[in-house]
């Protein structure tokens, strides 16, 4: 394969140092994928991570005052491994640490651990099916108790029993970890496993067992420490009200020199995400504040007032829309969008070809996100600046109008194309969001001007997400021509992110519309890939897989990516903020300062 | 006395009841479900949320789950969050004191704004000081809550930066300071709150002082020659307080409730932007409990009014 070639060749440029380490992950970015995956080539051939040192100037631990961070929605419980959310995932993070984190350019940066796995060091093995992660020693809990493999080993017991019902259950449940000794221990997977660095990495936070042992299984809810977190991150806990607030004061006896800045966090939630902009850009009442949801214009004219400015964290995050490939209003065998039945007219390769001309992603980035949202044409996406070469997009009315005409698609008395009887018509949803119904806007616009009448649909977020079986309105069940959301990339692999086209998580009734595939395409040389793609080691070979599946994607024109959706957080001028748009934005919190 | 007191509160039981039964249901038919952010993550398998579902009972028929809830809820127990996982009434309880000094602020300012203004208004009625008065009440009592909150906070935050504008529940301070962060930041709520209510309060203030100033026991007490002072404080404002403390014990358990735009829009951690966060979620236990004290309240103050009118009017007997 042309591309896998490529991609060897880049690699031994960084490794003879005739390619720098960024304009690499930079190119394969540009390839369509993640910045971590593109680190971990290099770190499977060998060549040694970029030591990542965020600046930190601060010269002794504490002395900050009082750290002030605004999330507008308020983190409800601080155990990570019950975290509904990203809010409380976060919350936690204060407290608790995993092994490792991802850094922004997708390195894996060691926390509790002494080092991070590699080929070198002995901490991966040949055949793929072992991680041996070293601790770092003299680590304590904040009540002083020390950090060993142990509470390692209990994490991983206490997160993998369904009784527990933990949510980090998806990395724990198939691994199996044991203690080597104290400080070391090893994660051994059923099969060869090319994204090893699941279990005990970002969101998966290490528990300590001598807290948490009696509420391991059905009790788990009952454990007191559930709300008073001892775990041996940069803040000690000292108060937590559900929805409101979390405070936190300095762990004077913090595992890394210097650190943490501030003598005190205080995390405030509630409100709005508008309000929250204002707080830190504009009255500069808060350091800090999460998900600035709000539209560019706003943005730029309270960054005006000079007290913060906005941060924008490229991430995996896209919006997208799916064209369905079965026809949502009859039923088949009981069941509405069968796979079974085809979409009258998006089972034409020319009305796909025509959406996606008819969709104006620039326009979508120009006048509705600005900074927060560039346009793209790939699923696994580009960061702005860098366009892939492999997929491209368009927006012409023109075009567009030549293609249906030449497919048979004629315009009737009443200007809506018609082919064999059936009109162009078509419902397309979305969840209610000044931005999502601005977009639709501009699509229905653009698809007036080509003779297909478009009907919005506009449902409310909490019912939209939901997974009611009883509701017809889910974007699970997408029973209506089109629709548009946000898909995330939780995880810096692809793997997790790419099953959202496989023929084995079609969305349906027998799953109860839970299958991650919800636009229904199936492709048999896709579904090949991606099997081949789970179990190939050679990281070079699995990328130029996951570049191959976004291209089959992409070209059969059912799905179109609008915009990338990159983290947009409002930051005080005099703060430091290492920021990862692969890991939680507590990630690096023991490096935050404020300047002098 | 005694048997009337005793014979309300037995009145309460069935419309307590009642009033459980249609939340429950209604709560129960809403979509959604408290899990249902965990759906978004794909890296949460679905059997989780299933597993969750079935350890909180959320799978059994609605009756099955209400007639749970009432029996532990007639032993006291008010259930535990779905989402927080903490017990309903440790959060009520948490909320109640903020809820209390800011709600309760705010309706001492309505008082002392509508008493005086009110009286003076129905003593002077049609001169300046009652239209300027007039004029001032009907603005106040027409712009909602939310946007005052905001044109407050663009004045006094954003433009002229006195007053924070999130509110700080757990204040590090002591002291002074303390006082002085808390009246900082209480000033904007308390504000947009009290001038609201005491907007409306003056109009009826008013129109109950006019309605007994033409009566006959007030020209009787001036041809008695006492001055005007005592007439109008003895003889027409204990009379015409008599509506407004109904009207005021009457509003209080509304205004818990009326907090929930104030509570959002300052950030106030109250009893109010607790039941919202809990609706949005779907935390049932959590929303039965607010609503089930929100419906106690206003039975309560029901009663208290009752009495209050007795206290007040002897002619007015109870039986």
């Amino acid at each position: 394969m042309q591309q896998e070639r490529e991609l060897r060749t880049l690699i031994e440029e960084v490794r003879n140092y005739r390619l720098p380490r960024r304009s690499f992950i930079q190119r394969l970015v540009a390839l369509g994928l993640s910045a971590p995956m593109a680190a971990q080539l290099l770190m499977h051939a060998g060549i040694a991570q970029a030591q990542p040192a965020p600046a930190y100037k601060p010269t002794k631990r504490g002395g900050g005052g009082t750290l002030k961070v605004l999330w507008w929605q308020g983190a409800t419980l601080l155990q990570p491994h019950f975290a509904t959310g990203t809010k409380d995932a976060e919350a936690c993070r204060i407290f608790y640490e995993p092994l490792a984190s991802w850094d922004n350019d997708g390195n894996l940066v060691p926390i509790l651990a002494a080092e991070i796995p590699t080929r070198e060091n002995g901490g991966l093995s040949v055949d793929g099916k072992s991680v041996v992660w070293k601790l770092k020693k003299g680590v304590n809990w904040h009540d002083g108790k020390p950090f060993t493999a142990d509470d390692c080993v209990f994490t991983w017991e206490y997160a993998r029993d369904p009784a527990t019902a933990a949510v980090t259950i998806g990395v724990f449940r198939d691994v199996k970890v044991e203690k080597i000794d104290t400080h070391a221990i090893r994660v051994t997977f059923p099969k060869p496993t090319p994204f090893w660095a699941t279990a005990f990495v970002g969101e998966g936070m290490v528990i300590p067992r001598h807290l948490f042992a009696p509420y391991i299984g059905a009790k788990s809810h009952e454990a007191p420490n559930n709300l008073k977190p001892v775990g041996t991150g940069p803040y000690v806990f000292v108060d937590f009200k559900p929805g409101d607030m979390v405070r936190g004061k300095i762990n004077s006896g913090y595992h890394m020199p210097n650190r943490p800045h501030f003598d005190a966090i205080e995390m405030k939630g509630g409100g709005d995400a508008a309000s929250a902009a204002r707080a830190v850009l504009q009255t500069g009442e808060f350091d800090y504040a999460w998900n600035l949801q709000v539209e560019d214009e706003i943005l730029k004219r309270m960054e005006a007032s000079g007290k913060g400015r906005v941060v924008i964290v490229p991430g995996g995050d896209i919006e997208f829309m799916q064209l369905n490939t079965t026809d949502p209003y009859t039923e088949v065998d009981g069941d509405r969008a069968s796979i079974k039945s085809r979409h009258f007219a998006f089972s034409d390769p020319a009305v796909r070809q025509a959406m996606g001309l008819l969709v104006d992603r620039q326009g979508m980035q120009d006048y509705i996100y600005g900074r927060t949202g560039s346009a793209i044409s790939n699923f696994l996406i580009n960061p702005p600046r860098v366009r892939s070469p492999n997929t491209r997009f368009e927006f012409s009315v023109d075009k567009a109008n030549q293609i249906l005409d030449a497919a048979g698609w004629k315009k009737g008395t009443d200007g809506i194309r018609e082919k064999d009887g059936r009109k162009l018509k078509l419902v397309h949803q979305t969840s209610i969001n000044a931005t999502r119904q601005k977009e639709q806007a501009i699509i229905k616009q653009a698809c007036q001007k080509a003779g297909i009448e478009v009907e919005l649909k506009a449902v409310t977020g909490s019912v939209f997400f939901s997974a009611d079986v009883g509701n017809p309105d889910t974007y699970g069940k997408f029973w209506c021509d089109m629709q548009m959301y946000a898909t995330t990339m939780t995880q810096p692999d692809a793997e997790r992110f790419m099953d959202q086209y496989v023929s084995w998580e079609v969305s349906s009734k027998a799953n109860k519309w839970q299958g991650r595939n919800i636009g229904r395409w199936r492709n048999e040389d896709y579904d090949k890939a991606f099997r081949a793609a789970e179990m190939e080691l050679d990281p070079v070979k699995r990328a130029a897989l996951f570049i191959r599946m976004n291209d089959l994607v992409i070209k059969d024109g059912y799905c179109v990516p609008l915009v990338s959706r990159p983290r947009v957080r409002g930051v005080s001028t005099r703060m430091a903020v290492p920021l990862s748009g692969w890991d939680l934005d507590f990630s690096g919190l023991q490096h935050w300062y404020r300047e002098a | 006395m005694g048997s009337y007191i005793l014979r309300r509160l037995l009145l309460a039981v069935p419309s307590l009841l009642g009033i459980s039964v249609v939340l429950f249901t209604v709560l129960a038919l809403a979509p959604g479900d408290p899990f249902s952010e965990m759906a978004l993550n794909p890296n949460v398998p679905p059997e989780v949320r299933e597993t969750l579902r079935a350890k909180f009972g959320l799978d059994d028929p609605v009756w099955q789950r209400y007639f749970r809830w009432l029996a532990a809820m007639l032993q006291g127990d008010w259930g535990y969050s779905f989402i927080s996982r903490v017990d309903a009434d440790v959060l009520i309880l948490q909320r109640v004191p903020v809820t209390l000094a800011v709600i309760g602020a705010s309706q001492v300012l309505a008082l002392a704004i509508a008493l005086p203004v009110g009286i003076y208004s129905a003593v002077k009625p049609y001169s300046w000081f009652d239209r300027i008065a007039s004029t001032l009440a009907f603005v106040g009592f027409s712009l909602p809550t939310f946007f005052t909150g905001i044109l407050l906070i663009l004045l006094f935050s954003i433009k002229l930066d006195w007053l924070p504008f999130v509110y700080n529940a757990d204040i590090s301070a002591t002291g002074w300071q303390w006082w002085s962060v808390q009246i900082r930041q209480a000033i904007m709520p308390v504000l947009v709150l009290g001038l609201f209510q005491g907007a409306s309060w003056t109009r009826f203030v008013r129109s109950s002082m006019l309605d007994v100033i033409r009566l006959d026991h007030v020209n009787t007490a001036r041809s008695k020659g006492l001055t005007e002072r005592v007439v109008i404080l003895r003889h027409v404002v204990r009379n015409a307080l008599i509506p407004v403390v109904t009207l005021v014990a009457l509003t209080l358990p509304q205004v818990f409730g009326g907090a929930i735009v104030t509570e959002q829009i300052f950030r106030i951690p109250g009893i109010g932007s607790l039941l919202i966060d809990a609706i949005l979620r779907n935390d049932t236990p959590v929303i039965m409990a607010v609503t089930f004290v929100f419906a106690c309240l206003v039975i309560f103050f029901n009663l208290i009014a009752d009495l209050l009118y007795g206290w007040l009017d002897p002619r007015i007997a109870y039986r």
